[in-house]
């Protein structure tokens, strides 16, 4: 995945801040089912070109964002633009700028994929023949060739995604919309479509993305914005997000008051929790073998014993939450660690 | 890497308009028929049913009730042939539900409503693939019947007048049902609006005249559309009084396909857009 991985960050580099022309802007954008609010002002800005991911737990409002850029859902108030069209007021000119590849697998699973792929051209206005050729291009390079024969009901969780990424590719539209790309995938497939949504960026597309998982937002995106009770919590590249965000634990518990007391000593920082009554420190960090061995190796060095080491990952929720309030941070953290 | 090597892609341009509204819509309806066509001849358990119902049926009604039903006519089979046509194909039209709800409910519409196509054109592809499929189930009826010794005595005057009335009733069922596919929130919802379309003729003076029932239940099927149209095919193909029963039967058709239609559409915006 490196490969995959290393592509967003040299774009990153060069157009993270971006001055290209927005792609997609949003400004106020609502949205209530009855008493609940599901978007309150949502103001975005995604530049042409780059690939922006929408994070969110299960419910934040993702899909309605999708479905309200996409026409498919009027906002109560606010606007929203692809490339400069009204979504609301000329929902046909923004189509024109955009294809949609929605949460569940939108194929014909009676057709094969090339029928698929030339019913979708067809429709798409590129004619019989023009259908014909970009399909069998989208076929092989999404991998399809073999494939292209069989009924899609046939197709793998993976394989049908693929085709549905292809799909989306189909008339070759400035800006791709992809509603939770690998939710309900196993990490194999998860990887293989991964690599299908860096080859739709070598087209040179803007991809509007939404995800449920913080590595996935991190291997594609140039740019993620975190959607938290309706509002845009955390605006940002990668890289910037995860120096605000809740990091891996390692917690120390001592046995003595003096081990506890010279070990604080030794790792005082900012960012360590001491718990002078249950003598434990926790110290945020990568959590990898390299951060133990040398939390071990110092303490080790100075005499002073742990009666117990764990480590304690950040969850979606901590993550969001520490977004949102770093105070509200460390409380969860105390509440995730009071139940283990 | 420089800025300029990065620089996005500008926008795509408008299609170029080389053909007019008319010609992309009629297109797009096209290709979404050919869909609808794959899809049915594929689906070979519905296929089975299109090609066993009719023919079963016919045996049924002539072979086993038709030695005790007495219609006023010499032969039961000539009473009963409009009947079964319009149970297969009503039956057939009623399937258009099922298809219409698994679009709804499996992620395609939102493609489709994503496209700069005509938002009806899947619709109509499938009202219009169930116009195909039920000219076909109703050959074969046809057929079956021909070879059990059904002797029609229309013209081809008649036999026109008639294929006309069964068109308008597979239109009608049709999009009846298209609605109720809309309606439907699950497949199995909408095949529950089948068996009532099934149920349909046999409270109607399709397969026993309406004068054997009990009053209340005379009034229903006198005054329901199925018995009107019965009359009417049955009329033209026979040559038996058509009564009256033509105006009425072509009233009920065009009123249920203009009113199905309408609200087809209408749901069809609004359901798409939640």
């Amino acid at each position: 995945m490196n490969a995959t991985a290393a592509a967003p960050r040299a774009r990153a580099a060069a157009k993270a801040v971006g001055t290209g022309p927005a792609a997609i802007a949003t400004a106020g954008l609502r949205k209530s089912y009855g008493a609940v609010t599901v978007l309150d002002g949502i103001d975005l800005t995604v530049r042409a070109g780059t690939v922006f991911a929408l994070l969110g737990p299960n419910g934040a409002g993702k899909t309605t964002m999708v479905r309200i850029l996409t026409t498919l859902l009027p906002p109560d108030s606010g606007t929203a633009a692809v490339f400069g069209a009204d979504v609301v007021r000329t929902p046909e000119a923004a189509r024109r700028h955009f294809s949609l590849t929605g949460q569940y697998a939108a194929v014909d699973e009676l057709l094969t994929g090339e029928e698929n792929l030339v019913m979708m051209g067809r429709l798409n206005h590129l004619g019989g023949a023009g259908a014909r050729r970009r399909a069998a291009e989208l076929l092989d390079r999404f991998d399809l060739v073999d494939a292209r024969k069989r009924r899609v009901r046939t197709y793998s969780g993976g394989m049908r995604r693929r085709l549905d990424l292809a799909i989306s590719l189909i008339a070759d539209p400035p800006v791709i919309f992809l509603d939770e790309p690998t939710t309900g995938l196993d990490p194999r497939s998860r990887r293989a479509v991964w690599a299908a949504i860096a080859r739709l960026v070598e087209s040179g597309s803007t991809i509007f993305l939404t995800t449920q998982y913080l590595e996935e937002a991190d291997q594609l995106a140039d740019r993620v914005a975190v959607l938290h009770g309706g509002r845009v919590v955390a605006d940002g590249t990668p890289a910037e997000l995860k120096d605000g965000m809740a990091r891996t634990l390692v917690e120390l518990r001592f046995a003595a008051d003096d081990a506890y007391g010279a070990a604080a000593a030794l790792l005082s920082g900012p960012d360590v929790r001491a718990e002078p009554e249950s003598l434990v420190l926790r110290v945020p960090g990568a959590g990898d073998a390299a951060q133990v061995k040398h939390l071990l190796d110092l303490l080790e060095a100075h005499d002073v014993h742990i009666s117990r080491l764990t480590l304690s990952e950040p969850t979606l929720d901590e993550v969001f939450l520490s977004l949102t309030d770093p105070a509200a941070h460390h409380s969860a953290a105390d509440t995730n660690q009071d139940a283990t | 890497m420089t800025a300029t090597a990065t620089a996005p892609p500008a926008p795509a341009p408008p299609p170029p308009p080389r053909h007019g509204r008319l010609y992309w819509a009629a297109a797009d309806t096209g290709v979404m028929i050919v869909r609808s066509l794959r899809q049915v001849a594929r689906q070979t358990d519905g296929l089975l049913i299109a090609v066993i119902l009719p023919v079963t049926l016919m045996l049924l009604f002539v072979y086993v009730f038709g030695g005790a039903i007495s219609t006023g006519t010499d032969a039961y089979i000539d009473y009963v042939v409009p009947g079964i046509i319009l149970l297969c194909s009503g039956y057939g039209a009623a399937l258009t539900a099922v298809s219409v709800t698994a679009d709804m409910t499996e992620g395609v519409i939102d493609r489709f409503r994503t496209l700069p196509i005509m938002s009806s054109a899947v619709l109509i592809g499938h009202v219009v693939a169930s116009l195909l499929r039920n000219t076909f189930s109703t050959l074969l009826v046809l057929g079956t019947a021909l070879l059990m010794g059904f002797d029609p005595k229309a013209g081809p005057l008649e036999w026109l007048g008639a294929a006309g009335v069964l068109l308008l009733f597979v239109l009608a069922m049709s999009w009846l049902s298209v609605v109720f596919g809309l309606l439907a929130k699950s497949q199995e919802a909408a095949g529950g609006f089948t068996f009532f379309v099934l149920f349909l003729p046999y409270v109607s003076s399709a397969f026993v005249p309406t004068d054997t029932m009990p009053a209340a239940l005379a009034f229903f099927a006198e005054n329901q559309p199925i018995t009107p149209v019965t009359e009417s095919v049955r009329a033209l193909l026979m040559g038996t009084p058509i009564d009256g029963s033509l105006l009425p039967a072509i009233a009920w058709l065009t009123g249920i396909t203009v009113v199905s239609y309408t609200l087809a559409t209408t749901l069809f915006r609004r359901r798409a857009a939640r």
